[in-house]
């Protein structure tokens, strides 16, 4: 049996302008805060991704999850960095950077509100390993000397940590010469300064991590069972990746679920609307649907017509709030990861994937609340609707 | 009641080309609760081709009921609806809904047609329910709104047009898919006198040049003049 035409149902949705409108607006809002809260997530996701290259390798104290959790001793680190698989810099050294990470607490530029902030301590290599990371402002620090650089996201967030500016931890100050832009990645939100400066003063006695280059990336799964069985040994080792993406798993995995919440709850309200549009648009079309059924249209092809025009209207509903998540792109933000208790900074990410799921939670509103209405109209009596003219 | 009907025994003007309708011993009752309300009882009623006929009785007497059976709208309750041969009362539901899409033309008193589809996509409307090419369905809808006199009318919306406009839309869309039968309720019911003529003159024409058989159900005895032959309903059965 044919279908109802398409203009039918898309010129009904356009002849009720104001109810149309308020009602798909009310579901742009619901799909609006989803679709913000999943590009949080996603931006969160690939910021700590991209931090990561895929052919380093890290190694941290097993057990721990993070590089401040984790403690290396020398003697280990020794052992890690005579592994013949390590590749070669250009200085005939082996390309490994053994670096303290400690957390330290700094205040805002703006609300003066204190936020945990990673410092890092790097040999020469370490910006080898990383060739996200350019200094865009100063220079490098001179190494032993109590000299560092920042983060483009901590020197601009973060009082002291500006360019030229003196900063005050673990009993010295540290002069900011140079500030980093490390892209999209977890970087730009640590201070770095020389590995054996920083363990002297936070007298340390180990690193917290290993970060090394594999010659031959595809021999990772051999290198790591080499160090995971190695009796004097106990370390875990992660791709630079994956160790990322792991930091971000937790707090993604909270906000997703946190969102998804929030925004099933907000489309009860927004699915109500829709079915008091959808049953107000039955009643006022109940002589139509009579007509419709006389003259040889079946009960499906009403259901169809009524559940399209339902949909359609989550359709609009889901565009709307696409388009106005989509500006939330301009906006930077950051947050605590509550893996490393580190401020990180990120901006929302739109995703193909986030436009789909969010043009289909739409699509799921439009069609739960125009179920009932469209069945209505479908088991209505043909006498019955016709009398209502 | 003789006069109404082809032949005593039931069933022997089926199949008989002559013969469009009939119907034997048809009766209508609805139940409230353990209230039986009788609206038909034992109709039985021939229409031959090409007839124009006109049902008349006072309100409550049973002939838009009886109208509504005849187009497979409403079941019956008991009894025989033969059309073109067929009896449409052991049709499934979606059986009479294909066989009024290629049967069956409607007319009704406020005209109903989609407000939001132009008088072109309003007699299109029915074709939606054929195999016909756009083309083939351009062509058809331009031209049986040539015949209603409509062809300067065709983009426009129901909203744009007079009483007596809209009755011809829906008579066009009544005609386009070459139904066997039309039937009319009350279609002058809501049209001022001389739009209402005109209406008629063009049912009566629809009958007369293309051979249409028409069942109009009206209160009105003018209209009800113009028709070939006059059906009267009092209290659920048929008098002469």
């Amino acid at each position: 049996m044919a279908n109802i035409p398409v203009s039918y149902i898309a010129r009904n949705l356009f002849a009720r302008k104001l109810t149309t409108i308020l009602t798909a607006g009310g579901m742009a809002l619901v799909v609006y805060v989803f679709a913000t809260v999943l590009m949080l997530a996603a931006g969160l996701k690939e910021t700590l991704i991209q931090t990561g290259q895929p052919d380093n390798v890290v190694v941290i104290r097993r057990g721990s999850q993070t590089e401040v959790q984790s403690g290396i001793d020398r003697t280990m680190a020794s052992i890690v960095e005579s592994l013949p698989d390590i590749a070669t810099g250009e200085d005939g050294r082996k390309l490994v950077s053994k670096e303290p990470v400690v957390l330290i607490t700094l205040p805002k530029r703006e609300t003066d509100s204190p936020s945990n902030v990673v410092i890092r301590g790097v040999t020469d290599h370490g910006l080898t390993l990383r060739p996200q990371v350019k200094i865009v402002e100063g220079r490098m620090f001179r190494p032993g000397t109590s000299e560092i650089v920042a983060g483009r996201a901590i020197a601009e967030g973060f009082r002291g940590a500006g360019l030229g500016e003196t900063l005050r931890f673990a009993q010295r100050d540290w002069t900011v010469v140079g500030v980093f832009d490390a892209g999209r990645t977890g970087f730009n939100s640590e201070i770095w300064g020389d590995a054996e400066q920083l363990l002297q003063s936070f007298r340390r006695i180990g690193y917290s991590s290993l970060i090394f280059r594999l010659i031959d990336t595809d021999r990772f799964a051999d290198v790591k069972r080499e160090i995971e069985s190695d009796q004097r040994l106990t370390l875990d080792v992660k791709r630079e990746t994956q160790f990322y993406a792991d930091q971000s798993e937790m707090l993604v995995k909270f906000i997703s679920y946190l969102g998804t919440t929030i925004s099933i709850i907000f489309s009860i309200g927004a699915v109500i609307g829709a079915m008091i549009t959808m049953y107000a648009s039955v009643a006022s079309r109940t002589a139509e649907i009579g007509t419709l059924r006389a003259l040889g249209f079946s009960r499906s092809a009403i259901l169809t017509a009524f559940l399209g025009e339902a949909l359609l209207l989550g359709l609009v509903g889901g565009v709307i709030g696409l388009v106005a998540a989509s500006f939330m792109q301009m906006v930077p933000i950051s947050t605590t990861n509550f893996q490393t208790f580190a401020e990180i900074a990120f901006t929302f990410t739109l995703t193909p994937a986030i436009v789909l799921a969010s043009l289909g939670f739409a699509l799921a509103m439009g069609f739960v609340g125009g179920f009932l209405p469209a069945a209505r109209a479908a088991r209505m009596k043909i006498v019955d609707a016709l009398r209502a003219a | 009641m003789a006069g109404n009907v082809a032949a005593d025994v039931p069933g022997t003007g089926v199949g008989d080309a002559a013969w469009l309708v009939v119907i034997r011993g048809l009766s209508k009752y609805y139940v409230r609760g353990d209230q039986v309300i009788p609206v038909l009882a034992d109709i039985n009623l021939d229409v031959v081709a090409g007839d124009f006929v006109a049902l008349m009785g006072p309100s409550g007497s049973g002939k838009s009921t009886l109208l509504n059976l005849i187009a497979g709208i409403d079941k019956p309750s008991a009894g025989q609806i033969h059309v073109a041969g067929v009896d449409i009362a052991q049709l499934t539901e979606s059986e009479l809904a294909g066989w009024r899409a290629a049967h069956v033309g409607f007319i009704f008193q406020f005209y109903n047609l989609m407000p939001v589809l132009t008088a072109f996509q309003n007699v299109e409307l029915p074709l939606q329910l054929t195999a016909l090419s756009r083309r083939e369905r351009r062509e058809r809808v331009e031209n049986t709104l040539a015949l209603v006199g409509l062809s300067d009318r065709m983009e426009h919306y129901p909203n744009e047009l007079s009483g007596g406009q809209q009755q011809r839309v829906a008579i066009a869309r009544a005609l386009i898919g070459d139904p066997t039968i039309i039937v009319a309720d009350e279609p002058t019911g809501d049209l001022d006198r001389t739009t209402a003529e005109e209406i008629l003159g063009l049912l009566d024409a629809l009958v007369r040049q293309i051979g249409k058989t028409i069942i109009m159900v009206t209160h009105d005895p003018k209209a009800a003049g113009r028709a070939a032959r006059l059906i009267h309903l009092e209290k659920g059965v048929l008098v002469d």
